[in-house]
Order: structure tokens, then sequence, then C-alpha cells
């Protein structure tokens, strides 16, 4: 069940309530990220951030890999006398650097699409027509009826004196 | 400009020269409200283009088309196409590479470094200076690319054995370049990415014919504004940029350690990693208003890039300008105080030399003296002395970076190898192909790419703040604007 709250102030109240209503699966839809409402949702920090560091670590131990594996053991260069021991690491900082962001980029990236669970390219809500303006000036809210504490009432009127418009059920297909 | 009904003094430019020092003065103007916004940005992209557009793609899409020619030319024929000769072996194709990747700066300098310091102007100006910093290294990576001769032997640069079992040198400040402008390149587009896929989505649930909500919609992922999405996309936007900042810091730091860890005068030079970097977001940021005042003008986006952001960017522009003058005064001082005969000589050469007017005109007048009207408040604010100063630091940068390149080279340490660089036709040629590809490639964006980040820009809205006034009333504010937090 969903409705469309007319600014994003109006949504931030209604989403404290349904907090507060101790739902679980429920969402709140915006053209842009709504400062303050991880909290009013309940939400805490996201943990992408651990996929990241992964992300650098890996970058970095692969930099040190294919820079030590070939320079020191498999075809070591003897360039200007300079060493081909770990001593040379100051020379292996630049890619070292260099792996380590990109590889913490693409963990970004890809951390994020996946704890999304994007890409999808079908949802119940797209078949809401008042949905497309989510995209535009829309704000909207969704309580699943799959949420233990869901009845269609109770959801009706929580949103109703929430200041909620166009209340509607919305079918999976 | 079509007028809506809006308050006294906040009437487009004229709010921006309201007296008011300690108000802040909005930065989307005339109070739009979010679906202004996107009309507005949406219709660049939706609408038919515009007769100019068509001028102006013919005549870069030619541009491009001869430099690929010229390209085509040079791979087929050898090197030699170009002027390069002793003792001039990097000529224009270098100075065109480092041209182009400092003006790749200024697109992630915008996006990650002006995002962590909380910068809300950035928002009008990002994706398209974004998307220039791509069609800028795109460009850059042309010339060291062709340079090698051989391209297709270019996979040497990769870190894989040769028909030989050998390694590429780690060791070595070009294979660091190599690492430094790919991940560069790959990082700004998983940025840019990032930023445009909530667009996307706005232009998919906007699109009328089949095939564009396909097209958007399969590129948008599927985004449906979800706060469950947007939680974990702040995250990683706010990581992309922390990651994005040093990155953009390292890479002209990487290209300038091809010439420092030389023994060349003028190139061995501790200064160089921060005087490429301050002389890359210099010039980059020239780039962007170079572009951004024609297409603000054609697309009637005053009420988004505003004076204020005009007048912002050309403060940048006057602060890495007197960063770059600092460090050209200061390799004059090191070359005078390290009483080394050959750098000294170097100096004087590079001032009363065969290029002389290439450092009077180019560093001195373009790069040191021209961006020095920005500390004049009507200077910032009258379009045509920006444009002016602008196109000054794009001729003043490739100048730069001719003369420390060229100027370096052309007297040897023994005169009887001493020589001057003569361009050829295919060198001039395939600069300017170049500059048809960056052209084109940014025509073509902003006919197919929303050029402002419209998610961005709705949050500096006053309405966007989850505590704002009632929930019906849209418009409590006060002429003139109102801090924001």
């Amino acid at each position: 069940m969903a409705a469309e709250y007319p600014s994003a102030a109006a949504l931030y109240e209604a989403a404290k309530r349904v907090r507060d209503a101790g739902f679980r699966r429920w969402d709140v839809y915006s053209p842009f990220p709504i400062h303050g409402m991880d909290e009013a949702m309940g939400l805490g920090k996201s943990w992408l951030s651990g996929w990241v560091l992964f992300g650098g670590v890996s970058g970095l131990l692969t930099a040190a890999l294919i820079e030590f594996g070939p320079s020191s053991f498999l075809y070591p260069l003897d360039v200007h006398g300079k060493p081909t021991n770990f001593f040379t690491v100051p020379a292996f900082f630049p890619i070292m650097f260099e792996l380590t962001v990109l590889f913490g980029a693409f963990a970004a990236f890809f951390a994020m699409l996946t704890m999304n669970g994007l890409p999808r390219w079908y949802h119940p809500m797209f078949n809401w027509e008042r949905f497309t303006r989510a995209t535009n000036d829309g704000f909207f809210l969704a309580i699943e009826a799959r949420d233990p504490r869901f009845a269609e009432t109770g959801v009706r009127e929580l949103l109703e004196k929430s200041g909620g418009q166009h209340i509607t059920i919305i079918h999976e297909d | 400009m079509e007028t809506t009904p809006t308050a006294p003094g906040v009437n487009g430019e004229a709010a921006t020269s309201v007296a008011r020092p300690l108000v802040r003065v909005p930065l989307v103007l005339n109070r739009r409200n979010f679906s202004w916004l996107t009309e507005r940005i949406s219709g660049v992209v939706e609408n038919p283009a515009p007769r100019w557009w068509w001028v102006a793609f013919t005549i870069t899409a030619s541009a491009a088309t001869f430099g690929l020619f010229c390209l085509g030319y040079q791979i087929s024929t050898g090197v030699g196409t170009w002027g390069l000769n002793h003792p001039v072996g990097w000529g224009w194709d270098i100075t065109n590479f480092v041209f182009w990747i400092g003006i790749g700066h200024a697109g992630t300098l915008i996006s990650a470094i002006l995002f962590l310091l909380h910068q809300k102007w950035r928002t009008s100006i990002n994706r398209s200076a974004e998307a220039m910093t791509l069609f800028a290294v795109i460009c850059a990576a042309i010339f060291p690319g062709v340079h090698v001769g051989r391209v297709w032997m270019a996979w040497y640069l990769a870190p894989l054995p040769n028909n030989y079992g050998i390694w590429p040198n780690f060791r070595s400040p070009l294979v660091w370049d190599v690492f430094a402008v790919s991940t560069y390149f790959t990082v700004s587009v998983l940025f840019w990415y990032t930023g445009l896929i909530p667009d996307l989505a706005t232009l998919r649930d906007r699109a009328t014919s089949k095939i564009k909500k396909f097209l958007f919609g399969i590129f948008a992922c599927g985004w449906r504004g979800s706060n469950r999405n947007w939680r974990h996309y702040e995250m990683a936007y706010l990581l992309l940029a922390g990651l994005a900042t040093p990155l953009v810091l390292s890479v002209h730091s990487v290209v300038s350690f091809d010439f420092a860890t030389s023994i060349l005068p003028t190139w061995h030079s501790t200064i160089f990693p921060p005087y490429f970097v301050a002389g890359a977001i210099f010039g980059g940021f020239a780039m962007v208003l170079t572009l951004l005042i024609p297409a603000r003008a054609m697309f009637k986006l005053h009420d988004i890039i505003t004076p204020q952001h005009i007048d912002k960017m050309a403060k940048i522009i006057l602060l890495t300008g007197s960063f770059v003058g600092y460090a050209y005064m200061m390799e004059f001082f090191v070359a005078w105080y390290s009483g080394n005969s050959y750098e000294r000589f170097a100096f004087w050469n590079r001032v009363f030399g065969p290029y002389w007017w290439y450092w009077w005109v180019g560093m001195l007048f373009c790069n040191v003296l021209s961006p020095q009207l920005f500390w004049f408040k009507w200077c910032r604010r009258n379009i045509f002395v920006v444009y002016f100063v602008c196109m000054c630091v794009n001729a003043g940068m490739w100048f730069e970076r001719f003369i420390i390149i060229v100027g370096g080279l052309h007297r040897d340490f023994l005169p009887s190898s001493w020589g001057l660089f003569i361009p050829t036709w295919v060198d001039i040629w395939t600069f300017t192909g170049t500059l048809g590809i960056f052209t084109s490639l940014f025509l073509l964006f902003i006919r197919f790419l929303p050029m402002i980040a419209m998610s961005e820009v709705k949050i500096t809205l006053p309405e966007a703040d989850a505590h704002y006034g009632s929930t019906t009333d849209h418009h409590p504010v006060a002429p003139g604007g109102e801090e924001r937090t």
C-alpha cells in the first residue's frame, strides 16, 4: 500500500511515524536523497565502506604482487644498477597507490549496485502511474503487505493520518 | 528567458548584485521548483536539436574526421610524419598529451574535492565538467599511444611479459603514467556513471518513445529513488569522492615525474608535481567555463548556472593561476640559486632564446597576468572578460607545456646538437583533430545525457530540507535567499 506526500518535509514526518509504528518492510521514494531520512526510517550507517576497504587492500596487494613478482623474482631487470630487492619499494609506490584507488572504486560501484539489488528492471512500484514522479518531484511511501504488522485498514489509517494522498494498493504484477 | 511570478529582488541576475553580504544568494535563482528543474534540464535532451547545434557539430565533426585521417596516415607511414627529430624527440604530441590531461583535472576536482568540502554550488556544473574530463582524457590517451610508433606494440605497456619474456620496468615513470592515466579514466567513468543513474531514471520516466524508454531503462539499472537505495548510494558516492581526491592530485604528479626524474635542465625539478597539479586545475577550470558559458546561453540555464557560479570558478582560476605564477618565479629563483650553469642558461634561454615570445605571450601574459583581472568583481561578473581570460588560459597552458617540453630539449648540453622543432601539417591537424573530437563528444553528450545533475541540484533547493516550513506552503523564504545548513 502506497501514498504520495506533498513535500520532502511531509515525507520525513510520515517516515518517523511509520518507523515508530514498528513496520519493517517499507520504503520511501524521493527524487533526491533527503538529509536525515536514514534516521527517520531507523536505518543505520551503510556498511558499504567495508567492501571499499576490502577492495582497496586487495588492490594494494595486487600491485605488490605484480611489481615484486616480475621485478624481484621472474625477470629482475638491472636498470642503472638500482636494487631489485625489497629496497626498491619507493619506486613501486605510485602503482600501489593507483591500484588501491582503482580496486576501491570498483568495490564502491559494484557494492552499491549489489547491496541495492540493482540492476533490477522490474519493480511493483512501477505499476503505479503516479510513481513516474518519484524521479521528478514526487515523494512516496510504501508499506509492503508482507510486513508482519500489515493490516489493510490500519495501514490506510496510518498513511492518511500522516498526510498521505492518493493512497492506493499496488499489486505485484 | 520566460518569467514566472517571483518576489521583488530575486529576479535573475539582479539578485546577485544586491549588497547583502551576510545573506547567501540562492544557488538556483527565481525560486524554481523541482519540476521546473526536471523540465528545463531534461528539455535539453528531449527537445529537437537547435540549428546552432547542427552547425557546431558539422564543424567539429569535420575537424575530428580529418584528425582521425591524420592519425591513420601517421600510423601507416610512421612517426616521421611528425616534426620530431634530434634533439626534439618530444614535440607537439607530448605537449598535447599533457595539455589534454591537464584539462581533464577540473571535472574530478569539482565532483570530488568540492563535494568533500561541501561546496554545494558544484552541483550545477559537476556533470558537464566530469564529461569534459572523460573526453579530455580520451584525447590525451591518443598521443602517447600513437607516439610509441608501432601502435600494435602498445600492449608492451601492460604488466605482461613480452614475447622475449621480459616484463615492463615498474620503476619507470612511463609505466607509472600508464597506470595513473588508465586508473584516472576508469575511476572518472565510475564516478560519472554513478552520478548519472538517478538522472537516467528521470529520463526513463519521462521518455515518450519505446526505444528511449528501453535504453534509458537499461542504463538506469531500475533506479526508483528508494531511500534504502539512496543510503548505500550516498555512501558509495562519498567514498568514490574520497578515493578520487588523492587520485586527481596524483595523476598530474605522475605525469610530471616523466620529466622530473630525467636529468635535463628545466625538467629535473622537485617543484614539478604541485606545479603541474595547480596548472592542470587552472587550465581545467578555464575549459569548463569555455564550454559552459555558451551552453548556458544556448539552453537558457541562467537560473541554474548563475553569475555566482561563474564568480566562484573565476576565483579558483585566480587562485590556481597565482600558484602557477609563483611556481614560474620559483623556477627562475632556483635556477639562479643552484649555481648550475646549464640550469641558468636554460632559463635565460626560455626568456630570450628562439622561443622567447612563447614565454612572454603564453606564460607571462596569458597564464600569470590575465587571471589577475579576477581580483576585480566587475571582471568576474562580466561574461566577456571571463571568456577572454579563459581563452587566454586555454592557449597559455598549451604554450606552457610546449615551453617545458620543447624548450627543455631544443638546447642540448652539446651546442652541436642544438635544433628547433618545426611542426608538420600532420602535427597541426592531429592537434586540431583532437580539439574536434573533444568538442564533438561534448556536443553529443549535451544532446543525449542530462548535462546538469538534476538529483543533486534539487538538494540545494530550500524545500529539499526535511525540516523546511510547513507541509503545504512551498515558498515562505525571504527574498534573496536564506542561510542553509
